[in-house]
């Protein structure tokens, strides 16, 4: 049986939210040691959105960011995402490749490019560990994949395997900020069909 | 003149001198339909290859069922499906991994059921910009149905 996301209730949102904060509770950690710097995180929003509105959060389907994608193979099939404006991609890696950097300019140097998914890599390796032990369940992430492109173009990939069943996306998203160099990037969980209940059971919660 | 939005899995129809517009076209493909005499634009922005159930209710997501909606709907405010010709955009693959699995291949196949459901039409195809790794938003004109193309690295192109 396939869930209804659109049925969700209050304590199924809430433990979304839990597990979201769980989750990106220790990818922050292991941000925060990796760059030597503190990183903040809100507390996740959990939505159901139609598959046109998933963009909204970072400016629509036509802004263009830096998206670090990876697949969560397992007991709980998802997709990961990891977006980021241009400038705050630049400024998160800054630190970590000095002189290797691009400066001002539009294009990323590989150097960049690498510490991004490096980046995209130690987050959802961390989220997803803590989310593992929570749950009970395996989980594995695919090595990250990076595209610097429009928003929209960038989810789409993660709304195929939600397509033959649903027009709604289920997304944990938590945004990441660095201090005061005003990083903003968005951590999205997208669990495919089926996987959404699987979670519940593994946690003891009602399912949909 | 109007620019009539067209969502992610939707269709949607303009006469001259509106114009239809999609964005963010990744894996997705966009397919425009023009009929030039009748001056009758359709633009489809499509998800996936082929449905696999026939209850499936959101028939613009897939090639197979949003090609013969979008033909219906144009000849509703005018078209004639033998005049229809088409221009296909997007199908790209936005990401490169090692392993190629079915989930990333998942804009050639998209553009390849297109054409087969474009074909069993007898609908010429009379440009495409198609494939490689670009993210796209199109605009299909209601005046001349002229297919604009932008992309995040490659600027701007008509086809």
């Amino acid at each position: 049986m396939m869930e209804d996301i659109r049925n969700l209730g209050e304590i199924q949102l809430s433990c979304l939210r839990e597990v979201g904060n769980i989750g990106a509770g220790h990818a922050a950690t292991s941000l925060s040691k990796l760059l030597q710097s503190e990183i903040h995180m809100n507390v996740p929003r959990v939505c159901v959105v139609g598959f046109d509105e998933i963009a909204d959060v970072v400016g629509g389907a036509e802004q263009v960011v830096i998206g670090i994608f990876l697949r969560v193979e397992g007991e709980l099939p998802s997709s990961i995402f990891f977006l980021l404006h241009q400038e705050s991609a630049k400024r998160l890696v800054s630190g970590l490749v000095g002189s290797y950097g691009s400066g001002d300019q539009e294009e990323f140097t590989e150097m960049e490019i690498s510490a991004l998914q490096e980046i995209g890599n130690i987050l959802a390796g961390s989220y997803l560990s803590s989310l593992a032990d929570f749950t009970k369940k395996d989980m594995q992430p695919t090595p990250p994949a990076i595209s610097v492109d429009m928003a929209g173009a960038i989810l789409s990939i993660g709304l195929i395997q939600l397509g033959p069943v649903s027009d709604y996306a289920l997304v944990v998203d938590t945004e990441f900020r660095q201090g005061d160099l005003e990083i903003h990037g968005h951590f999205f969980l997208l669990p495919d069909p089926g996987s959404v209940n699987l979670l519940f059971e593994s946690l003891g919660v009602a399912s949909v | 003149m109007n620019v009539i939005r067209v969502g992610m899995a939707d269709v949607g129809t303009a006469s001259s001198p509106d114009s239809l517009r999609t964005t963010g076209l990744g894996s997705c493909v966009g397919i425009a339909l023009y009929d030039p005499y009748a001056k009758v634009a359709g633009l489809a922005h499509i998800m996936l290859p082929t449905a696999t159930s026939a209850e499936e209710k959101n028939r613009a997501k897939y090639a197979n069922t949003a090609v013969p909606m979008l033909i219906q709907m144009m000849e509703q405010i005018g078209a004639n499906k033998r005049r229809i010709v088409a221009k296909l955009a997007g199908g790209a693959q936005m990401f490169t991994f090692a392993g190629q699995s079915d989930l990333m291949r998942i804009g050639p196949r998209n553009v390849e059921a297109v054409k087969q459901a474009l074909s069993a039409f007898t609908i010429r195809i009379t440009a495409e910009d198609t494939g490689g790794n670009c993210g796209r938003t199109i605009e299909l004109s209601g005046v001349d149905g002229s297919l604009l193309i932008r992309t995040a690295k490659q600027g701007v192109t008509t086809i």
